[in-house]
């Protein structure tokens, strides 16, 4: 029997009050947390004389020879959807690219995705992997978007957490005790949003071969790769064994300082390809063209331009590294990204009370460890993506809040 | 490239002791590094960009094309020199193509220069012919833009 349609006359007595609009929200949105960098952005939004530490991404402007490229391919009229996979003249760059930087051979025809930055990238590669209740492992303090990401995909998100003595790095050790039957991925951050740390190619060995005997698979989001100080940025997608397990992700928002660009990449195996492929066509269908066209500019003659940027973080975060250790906030020297990751403990307050202090005191923004998992806890994200005379400014005001504890 | 030479490049006003902690040298060494520079005279001023039209003044510059007879000892250096001795003169070049040197002239008004041309410099032994642009706006200079770049709006804290 089906319901009969109610009487026209009844829809005049409509209760809007009696419609919980919250309770349409799935249950597994509902348990997502709201970002501790959300939280943290309204309150220093909008107020006046701030020095803002707190900014994933670079104070540069996008070199101006790819924002000439961008104007240029809109006077040629390119304002069509492309590819699903992305165009194939940028895939053939992001190929070579990544068999020159990343020592990887990917197949420009199926072995590629273009996507709307590494976030989607993440997304589709959680989505095209997960069965509901799988477990898929993640280092902490960790970028924002990993947990929920996870959850999203109704994956079971499972923390290891990295330490300061480790430097941050994670540990085949550590990753072996939280293996269970039901892991299936394992999501790699290196350089580290938050904590600048890299992944040091011994211990990367070693965690290949954890993976290989438990059968798993690893996201690696290398979006900082260029931006490794100390030595060469080694993928683990290049060591003997781990290109089929392994979905690397990069884009050209950080080092080519391109983050409005919204571009970023997959590279992996032909059926992983596929895969998040279908969820990106019904989803997202394809990453905007000009920005596609600006990749392949970025890509074939922005090395240039983007060693001068990383030649100026490296100069900034000497910069920062040395002065935060002077007054008190002990910091390790980051390997890679743009963050430094000072410990605040000597301040005697929580990492969500110097942040709040630091704003209301001084007018300095840092991001407290905490938005990063728990395991944040006595530490701060400062970004030093930020003119040398702000930072100098701001390490007098900082310097000034640590002797007025 | 010589790091601290870069550092200083883009900014003049950079302290030994700041370049120091930039480089995570010692600052003896950053100090000794500089005088270095500058005792061989790789370094051979520190000077401020600054916007005339900005400042109020009236300078006039000019561009000038002069056409020189290359002498058998020392080429075009015995008159380049000469003419770059000049108050007037800011800037010369050697130059490939069809003139040889480019001058950059600075004077009070455009009477003054002109006579500084067909007085000074075109009656030179040696100098051919000059061909005087006179500039009429600054858009960059030493790879800094004059026109007002917006500031673009990062938010105050992203992930």
């Amino acid at each position: 029997m089906t319901t009969p349609a109610p009487d026209i006359k009844d829809l005049d007595n409509l209760d809007a009050a009696s419609c919980d609009s919250g309770s349409f929200v799935a249950n597994h949105v509902q348990n997502i947390p709201r970002s501790g960098i959300r939280d943290f952005f309204e309150l220093v939004q909008g107020r006046p004389d701030v020095i803002s530490l707190g900014v994933g991404e670079p104070d540069f402007s996008t070199p101006w020879h790819i924002r000439e490229a961008t104007i240029y391919a809109l006077e040629q009229g390119k304002t069509s959807y492309t590819s699903n996979l992305g165009l194939l003249s940028l895939r053939k760059e992001i190929s070579r690219y990544m068999a020159k930087h990343f020592a990887v051979e990917y197949n420009s025809d199926k072995e590629i995705i273009v996507t709307v930055g590494v976030s989607e990238a993440v997304d589709l590669a959680l989505r095209a992997l997960i069965n509901p209740g799988d477990e898929v492992i993640y280092h902490q303090p960790c970028y924002v978007s990993y947990h929920p990401g996870i959850a999203l995909a109704h994956g079971n998100p499972v923390p290891v957490p990295t330490t300061v003595d480790d430097h941050f790095a994670l540990t085949a050790d550590s990753l072996a005790k939280v293996i269970t039957p039901q892991s299936k991925v394992l999501l790699l951050n290196f350089p580290s949003n938050p904590t600048g740390a890299t992944l040091p190619r011994q211990e990367q060995e070693k965690i290949a071969r954890l993976c290989s005997q438990h059968n798993l698979i690893v996201i690696s989001d290398e979006i900082y790769a260029e931006l490794t100080y100390e030595g060469q940025h080694t993928s683990i997608a290049s060591l003997p064994g781990m290109k089929e397990r392994t979905i690397l992700l990069h884009g050209l928002s950080k080092a080519y300082a391109m983050t409005g660009y919204r571009i970023g990449f997959a590279c992996a195996a032909p059926e992983i390809i596929e895969a998040m492929m279908r969820v990106h066509q019904y989803s997202m269908l394809c990453a905007s063209i000009i920005a596609q066209e600006a990749a392949i500019e970025a890509l074939a003659n922005g090395q240039e331009a983007m060693l001068r940027m990383k030649e100026s973080f490296y100069e900034r975060r000497n910069f920062i590294v040395y002065h935060f250790n002077r007054i008190g906030l002990t910091c390790l020297k980051p390997q890679g990204a743009f963050y430094a990751f000072p410990d605040i403990t000597k301040s005697g307050l929580s990492s969500k009370d110097f942040a709040h202090r630091l704003v209301d005191q001084e007018n300095v923004a840092v991001v407290p460890g905490t938005a990063f998992g728990n395991e944040g806890e006595g530490f701060v994200r400062c970004s030093y993506a930020t003119s040398m005379d702000l930072l100098q400014s701001a390490v007098e005001r900082m310097e000034r809040f640590m002797a007025s504890l | 490239m010589d790091q601290v030479l870069k550092i200083l490049e883009e900014n003049a006003l950079a302290t030994p002791e700041m370049i120091s902690e930039m480089l995570g040298r010692t600052v003896e060494e950053v100090r000794a590094q500089i005088k270095k520079l500058e005792d061989e005279r790789v370094i051979l001023a520190y000077k401020a960009i600054v916007d005339d039209e900005k400042a109020q003044r009236t300078y006039v510059q000019a561009v000038i094309e002069v056409r020189i007879t290359p002498e058998r000892d020392g080429g075009f250096n015995r008159i380049a020199e000469r003419i770059s001795k000049f108050d007037e003169v800011k800037s010369c070049y050697l130059m490939s193509g069809s003139y040889d040197l480019l001058v950059f002239l600075e004077g009070p008004d455009l009477k003054q220069l002109a006579t500084f041309v067909s007085a000074k410099l075109s009656t030179l032994e040696g100098v051919l012919s000059t061909s005087t642009h006179f500039m009429l706006k600054t858009y960059k200079e030493q790879g800094t833009l004059f026109t007002e770049t917006t500031v673009t709006e990062r938010l105050s804290v992203a992930p």
